[in-house]
C-alpha cells in the first residue's frame, strides 16, 4: 500500500480541502452562522424547537455539499434546481430525488410537496382555542389588518428588484406565520426558502422586542391604561361549527387556501368536537413533534453556501424586518380607530397581536398593557386578533398563490 | 449587482402597488364576511341560551313557589340545576373556599375549562 497516495486520497475526499478550493471557504462561513443561530436557539431559546432543527440542517448541508461533485452530500441543491428546470429530463421527478439524493433531499420532499406546513397547521389547530375570537368577532378586523406588512414589504421587494413570485415569498415574512412563509415560498420562490425561513422564524422569535418600541410609539398612556370588559362565553356547539364554517367560506373564496385553512380547521374541529381527543392528542403532541423534526432539518438544508450567502439574503432580512414592523403597525393603527368609535372600551395594543405568533403577540399585548395598567388582563382579548391572524395569514398567502401560480 | 435585479424584474412598481392593495382587500373582505357570519351565528346562540335561561328562571320560580306551598315534599335534590351548573359536588370535611380552589387548580392543570368539568365529590384525604 502506497501510504502517501493513501493519505493524498484521503486529504482530496475529505471536506477539510473542499474549504480551500473554488468558494469552499463560504461553507466555512455558513458554518459559522449555524453555529451562531444554534446559540441563540439553545442559550437565547429563540423559537428554540424550530431553529435548532433549522441551524444544525445547515451545518449538515455546509459540511457535506461543496458542489455537484459532492456525491455524499445529505442535500442536493443541484438535484432540486433540475427538479425545477423545465427543460431537464428530472422535471418534476421526485423518482430522481430519491435514486440520486441525500437524506435531507428526501426529506425535504415533504416541504416540497407541503406537507409538513400543512401538517404544522393541523397541529396548530388542535392546540388553539378559538373562543376568543368566537366572542369578538370584531377581532377579525384587527388580524386582517395586520397583513399589512405583507403587502407593504411585497411592493419593497418589487422595488428592490425581486421577481412577482419572490417578493410575493418575502412579503408573507410579515404574516409572521413560519408554515404559511415555508408553503407559499415551496410554491413560489423554492430557492430562496433558507433565507425566508430563518428571516421568519428569528424574527418571531424577537416579537417581545420588535413589537413594544413601536406599541408604546404609537398609543399613549391613556390608550395603554383601557381595561376591557370580560367577553362573553362560548358554547361548545359553536366551538364545534366555527371550524366547519371558516373552512367552508375561506376555501370557498380562496380554494389555494385549502391546504393550510383545512388543515388547520380540521385539528381544531378533532379539538373541540369532543369525541376524537385521541387524534387531537396525537396531532398536538406526536404528529406536531415528528413534523417539527423533518421540518427544521429540511429547511436548514436548503441554506448551501452558494445560494445563501448573497445580497438577496440581506435583502430579505431587512424586508423581513420591515414586514414585521409594519404588520404591528397596521395592527396598532386598526386598534386606534376601534378604540375611537368603542368610545374608548377597546385597548388599542390587542391590535398588535394581529400577526399570527401565536401566542407570543397576545403575550407581548398582555404585557405592554400590564406596564401600563397592573390590574390590566389583556392576554385573553388579544388572542381573539392573534387567531384571526393565523386566518388573515392564509388568505394573504392564499390570494398571493392564486396571483403567482 | 441590483442593475442585473432590475432587469429580472417581471412586475413594475404600480402593479406590484395595484397587486398589493387589491390583496390587502381581499384579506379584508374575506375576513369582514367572516365576521358577519360569526355574529349571526353568536347573535342566535345568544338568544337560544337567553331563552334556556329564562326557561330554567321559571323552573326555578316553579319550585320555590312549590317549596312555598308544600316546603316537606320538596328537597335541594329535586330542584333544578342552576343554569350553566354541572350538578352538585358532595364535599366530605372540606371548606367550601378549598373546595373551590381544588377544582380551579384541577381545571388548570387539565388545561380544561371549569364549566366543562364534572365533579362528584371532595374528600379530605387524613
Amino acid at each position: 500500500m502506497d501510504v502517501i497516495e493513501t493519505l493524498k486520497t484521503l486529504w482530496q475526499d475529505s471536506g477539510f480541502q473542499s474549504f480551500f478550493v473554488d468558494g469552499g471557504w463560504k461553507n466555512l462561513i455558513m458554518i459559522i452562522i449555524s453555529c451562531v443561530l444554534l446559540y441563540l436557539g439553545i442559550k437565547k431559546k429563540f423559537e428554540p424547537l424550530l431553529l435548532v432543527g433549522i441551524a444544525f440542517g445547515c451545518l449538515l448541508v455546509n459540511l457535506s455539499y461543496f458542489g455537484p461533485e459532492s456525491s455524499d452530500a445529505l442535500y442536493h441543491p443541484d438535484l432540486w434546481s433540475n427538479f425545477l428546470d423545465p427543460n431537464h429530463a428530472d422535471y418534476h421527478s421526485y423518482g430522481a430525488i430519491m435514486a440520486h439524493g441525500g437524506l435531507l433531499d428526501i426529506l425535504y420532499i415533504g416541504v416540497k410537496a407541503g406537507i409538513y406546513p400543512s401538517l404544522i397547521f393541523m397541529g396548530v389547530g388542535a392546540m388553539t382555542d378559538f373562543g376568543p375570537l368566537i366572542s369578538n368577532p370584531k377581532s377579525l378586523l384587527l388580524g386582517a389588518a395586520a397583513q399589512m406588512g405583507v403587502f407593504l414589504a411585497f411592493i419593497g421587494a418589487v422595488c428592490l428588484g425581486f421577481t412577482g413570485e419572490e417578493a410575493a415569498s418575502i412579503g408573507i415574512i410579515g404574516g409572521a406565520d413560519g408554515p404559511t412563509a415555508i408553503f407559499l415560498t415551496t410554491r413560489l420562490a423554492p430557492h430562496l426558502l433558507g433565507p425566508i425561513a430563518i428571516a421568519a422564524y428569528s424574527y418571531m422569535a424577537l416579537i417581545p422586542m420588535i413589537q413594544p418600541p413601536l406599541m408604546n410609539l404609537l398609543t399613549t398612556e391613556k390608550e395603554r391604561k383601557v381595561k376591557m370588559e370580560q367577553n362573553r362565553t362560548v358554547s361548545k356547539t359553536e366551538k364545534i361549527i366555527f371550524p366547519i364554517i371558516v373552512a367552508m367560506f375561506v376555501i370557498l373564496l380562496l380554494p389555494s387556501t385549502a391546504p393550510l385553512v383545512g388543515c388547520l380547521m380540521l385539528g381544531n374541529l378533532w379539538r373541540e368536537c369532543g369525541v376524537t381527543e385521541r387524534l387531537s392528542d396525537t396531532v398536538q403532541n406526536a404528529l406536531m413533534n415528528i413534523v417539527t423534526v423533518f421540518l427544521g432539518i429540511s429547511v436548514g438544508a436548503t441554506t448551501a453556501a452558494n445560494s445563501f450567502l448573497n445580497l438577496k439574503t440581506l435583502m430579505i432580512i431587512v424586508l423581513g424586518l420591515t414586514a414585521f414592523a409594519f404588520s404591528t403597525i397596521g395592527g396598532l393603527l386598526v386598534g386606534k380607530i376601534m378604540y375611537k368609535l368603542s368610545g374608548g372600551k377597546i385597548n388599542p395594543l390587542i391590535g398588535s397581536a394581529g400577526v399570527s405568533a401565536v401566542p407570543m403577540a397576545a403575550r407581548v399585548s398582555q404585557t405592554v398593557g400590564q406596564k401600563a395598567n397592573p390590574s390590566n388582563f389583556l392576554l385573553m382579548h388579544a388572542m381573539g386578533p392573534n387567531v384571526a391572524g393565523v386566518i388573515g395569514s392564509a388568505i394573504a398567502a392564499g390570494f398571493l398563490l392564486a396571483v403567482f401560480k | 449587482m441590483l442593475d442585473r435585479f432590475y432587469m429580472l424584474r417581471d412586475l413594475s412598481i404600480g402593479e406590484a402597488a395595484g397587486t398589493a392593495i387589491f390583496g390587502y382587500c381581499v384579506v379584508f373582505f374575506g375576513l369582514i364576511l367572516l365576521m358577519i357570519v360569526l355574529y349571526c351565528t353568536g347573535a342566535y346562540f345568544k338568544s337560544k341560551d337567553e331563552k334556556a335561561a329564562a326557561e330554567a328562571k321559571a323552573a326555578l320560580e316553579n319550585v320555590a313557589k312549590e317549596v312555598e306551598a308544600n316546603p316537606l315534599t320538596v328537597t335541594p335534590a329535586d330542584a333544578p340545576k342552576a343554569p350553566g351548573s354541572a350538578g352538585h359536588v358532595k364535599l366530605h370535611g372540606v371548606p367550601d373556599k378549598e373546595a373551590a380552589m381544588i377544582m380551579a387548580i384541577v381545571a388548570d392543570q387539565m388545561k380544561k375549562p371549569i364549566n366543562e368539568l364534572h365533579f362528584i365529590s371532595i374528600k379530605e384525604v387524613k
